[in-house]
């Protein structure tokens, strides 16, 4: 399964005053299996982008391929592409409306034509991928903590067992242990499920260690894409768009100029702290 | 005395069922005892649960004690003919921008703190003037807060705050829901406000990066105050933070962790250059 | 973009119109509806279609902003002068088929209740057009302060109504994030007969309202931090002064009001 964007390009409030070019002529392609950051400074088309490729809104020019489909061809179900890719919005909690967790947890799997029997059983499913355990589950959602309601709303968009997961900022107003338990979900998801994921996130300590390929949207167009080391060489670059590199890189590079021979192309803890070890 | 107070402070949240009969009760507030000199900077540190915000919605009496005392500026908390005054001095800015702009006019927003307490139409004006300008918001005073960033939107709820001349700005998790950028430019305003004002300010948040400038730190726990010192001394003790859920800046992360591998660094690294320094002084002594 | 909707129409530009106290224009658009129920000859009809026209070019606002409304009722306009025209009884009839008359006195009553409908809609909208939403809760908020003596609470009301003109723009943009979040998961608004197309409204509604209820009482903490405490002992920023082409305006509006008085009961 892979995702295939050519020459992509959307506007917002075409012809009036407001008018906002948030893509202009995009390519780009995502591969199966693949861990893709996707970061850029706000306005920089990351939402729209998302939005996009979930079939939500249509672009103005330009095509998406899923899995070699044109998703604009007459007679594609754009309804069914988004059983395929799911899409966790930010604040993900905010969409949450049944009487009980299971059954805004099945809310998805009944939209893609399970039954109720069966759309209960993915429901549960996915919520004990999530750990939500079951004592949460005939509660209503608004009784739930705000970390737990995020939970059940991810749980939601398994359930329908899609093959790409994307998600916005998936860890916006989470402490710090929230934040860690959700990227082991989410890299859980990654590995044992084998899901294709897109992450969006202001985060750059958290796409190092989490990633595998980064791409960087500027202004609505793609600017750098590459490995977190290869992104994050280049610190100039990315400050000239209010983006920045991970503490940890800035400090080796610090460590150069000071004199010292290391790698400047670490972006994780882990890999600095080998580097300062060797030194010493 | 200092001038916020807080002794023996205890908060129970009562829930009850439909009958008026009490489901359940949480201690979220256990022994509180906290004091605050005018001027500083404060961070109170703490994962989601650890009564925090519960703490900080007592310093201007939205929540009063169930047991203990609080005094803001030698006031009793308590008492209802303190409230108007304890909010004049002790300003609070929350965490979802939107949800503080009343007016759909900035100035008219900023306005609003002052109308309230009675100002007088040109002393209004002058102060919305003034706030406007020291949060750096002077340019957009006629625009629409529906068009502002979420950074800009908070430094127009920090101007509406300011407008009321208060001795203290309590920030309860002011950044959660910003980007990057955002969260600069309030702290860098709030910073500011703090050296050239004098306003004393209270930081409730669980980012590390924006406790490293503050003059001391209170880290809470189920309610109670666990670790209090400095920045340098709390973030010294990684693994008890790591055990209340919270995190440490990635430097100073990496500092303890090399520490753990044998590499004699000194404790509490908070900034680049210290690390940067540090191991230099290392290496010149092999 | 659902952000910049700017209720009423605000066209802003500078005009006399502009410039008066909102109480003026709320109190004249209320003397000139009833004007209009007053009218109910030519020489009447002249009178107030002069006095429309003068406002309309003293707005300077263009005439195609005027015409929106009455573009948003021609179904209503229609049909009710359709009914008009056709079962009025009267002395002469025109033109008779089944139970469909065409009267002298259907036509003239049809004329005059379009003309009515469609100078009432741009009336208003002159005002709704030269006064801020804000202006207009100030100017209701003193206009009707003597009803407070009664216990009417008139300051509360107003600060209801700016606060939902604040929030309507971001509430619209919230439920436009709900529908697309729940049309991520499948949800289909587009078919369906009316009882589900009803049904598939329930998880956008359900979230809203949650998050309307969530922001009121963020709100209502966030002013009480900041020493909201009802109307009382509360001053101003851009309190409502009379000027003297306020009271020009009064003089104006009474005179005008006095003629199609006269005209109606002495023509």
């Amino acid at each position: 399964m892979s995702i295939k964007i050519e020459n992509l390009s959307y506007t917002y409030a075409q012809g009036s005053a407001y008018e906002i070019h948030a893509l202009k002529n995009l390519s780009l392609e995502i591969n199966d299996g693949e861990f893709v950051g996707i970061i850029g400074h706000t306005g920089s088309g990351k939402s729209t982008l998302i939005q996009l490729l979930d079939g939500l809104i249509k672009a103005d020019e330009g095509y998406i391929y899923y899995n070699g489909e044109d998703i604009y061809a007459p007679g594609y179900s754009l309804r069914s592409l988004r059983g395929k890719v799911g899409l966790v919005f930010q604040y993900p909690e905010y969409q949450l409306f049944e009487t009980t967790v299971l059954k805004d947890v099945a809310y998805g799997p009944q939209n893609q034509g399970f039954s109720e029997e069966e759309a209960l059983e993915k429901a549960k499913e996915a919520l004990i991928r999530v750990k939500l355990p079951e004592k949460y589950w005939e509660m209503s959602p608004f009784e739930l903590s705000g970390g737990q309601k995020r939970r059940a709303a991810i749980a939601g968009v398994i359930a329908m067992n899609p093959s790409v997961l994307i998600l916005d900022e998936p860890t916006a107003g989470l402490d710090p242990k929230g934040r860690d338990e959700l990227f082991d979900l989410i890299r859980d998801l990654h590995e044992k499920m084998k899901m294709t994921v897109l992450l969006v996130s202001h985060s750059m300590e958290d796409m190092a260690n989490y990633v595998q390929r980064i791409v960087v949207l500027n202004h609505g167009t793609l600017m750098l894409d590459g490995t977190p080391a290869e992104v994050f060489s280049h610190v100039e670059e990315l400050e000239q768009v209010s983006l920045a590199a991970p503490q940890v890189t800035y400090l080796m590079k610090d460590l150069e100029k000071a004199g010292f021979a290391v790698d400047t192309s670490v972006t994780t803890i882990e890999e600095a702290k080998k580097e300062i070890m060797k030194l010493c | 005395m200092a001038f916020i107070k807080a002794e023996k402070l205890k908060h129970k949240f009562v829930r009850r069922d439909e009958q008026g009969e009490v489901k359940d009760v949480t201690l979220a507030l256990d022994d509180v005892n906290i004091e605050v000199e005018e001027g500083q900077f404060i961070a109170v540190l703490g994962h989601n649960g650890s009564g925090k915000s519960t703490f900080a919605k007592h310093l201007n009496a939205l929540l009063t004690p169930s047991e203990g005392t609080v005094w803001v500026d030698g006031k009793d908390t308590a008492k209802d003919e303190n409230v108007l005054d304890i909010r004049k001095e002790a300003g609070m800015i929350f965490q979802n921008p939107d949800n503080q702009i009343v007016a759909g006019v900035v100035e008219e927003d900023v306005a609003f703190g002052p109308e309230n307490i009675g100002v007088p139409t040109e002393e209004i004006w002058e102060r919305v003037g003034h706030s406007l300008e020291a949060v750096g918001m002077t340019a957009y005073r006629y625009h629409s807060p529906n068009r502002l960033s979420g950074g800009q939107k908070q430094r127009v709820a920090i101007a509406g705050v300011v407008a009321m001349e208060p001795k203290c700005i309590i920030m309860d998790e002011p950044t959660a829901m910003l980007d990057p950028n955002g969260r600069k430019e309030v702290l860098n305003t709030v910073h500011r406000l703090n050296r050239q004002k004098d306003v004393t300010v209270i930081l409730i948040t669980h980012y590390m990066e924006e406790v490293i400038d503050a003059d001391y730190v209170f880290v809470m726990d189920d309610g109670r105050v666990v670790m209090q010192g400095t920045p340098r001394e709390i973030f010294s003790q990684v693994d008890t933070l790591l055990e209340y859920g919270l995190d440490v800046p990635q430097i100073t992360r990496l500092a303890w962790e090399l520490k753990q591998e044998g590499l004699p660094l000194p404790d509490g690294i908070l900034s680049r250059q210290e690390l940067v320094e540090a191991i230099c002084q290392l290496k010149s002594k092999t | 973009m659902l952000k910049d909707i700017t209720l009423g129409q605000y066209y802003p530009t500078e005009s006399v119109i502009h410039r008066l106290d909102p109480r003026v224009k709320l109190l004249a658009t209320l003397m000139y509806i009833v004007s209009l129920f007053l009218f109910h000859d030519f020489v009447g009809f002249i009178v107030v279609t002069l006095f429309l026209l003068a406002v309309i070019k003293l707005s300077h606002v263009p005439f195609s902003f005027m015409l929106k409304g009455v573009r948003a009722i021609w179904v209503l306009v229609v049909i009710t002068a359709v009914c008009n025209l056709f079962f009025t009884q009267g002395a002469n009839t025109y033109f008779a088929w089944k139970f469909i008359h065409i009267t002298d006195q259907g036509v003239s009553n049809t004329l005059f209740f379009t003309i009515r409908l469609v100078y009432l809609v741009v009336g208003t909208s002159v005002m709704t057009l030269t006064t801020t939403p804000n202006k207009l809760t100030d100017g209701l908020e003193e206009g009707l302060k003597p009803l407070s003596k009664i216990g009417v609470p008139v300051h509360e009301i107003a600060m209801m109504m700016s606060i939902a003109m604040r929030f309507i723009p971001i509430l619209a943009e919230e439920a436009d994030k709900i529908k697309k979040a729940q049309m991520a998961r499948g949800a289909n608004f587009e078919e369906g007969n009316i009882i589900q197309k009803a049904k598939a409204m329930v998880p956008i509604l359900v979230p809203l309202f949650v998050s309307a209820f969530r922001r009121a009482n963020d709100l209502a903490t966030a002013m009480e931090a900041r020493c909201y405490h009802g109307g009382e002992g509360r001053t101003k920023m851009k309190p409502l002064r009379y000027i003297s082409a306020d009271y020009k305006a009064y003089a104006v509006m009474v005179l005008y009001l006095a003629v199609i008085v006269v005209i109606r009961i002495f023509l």
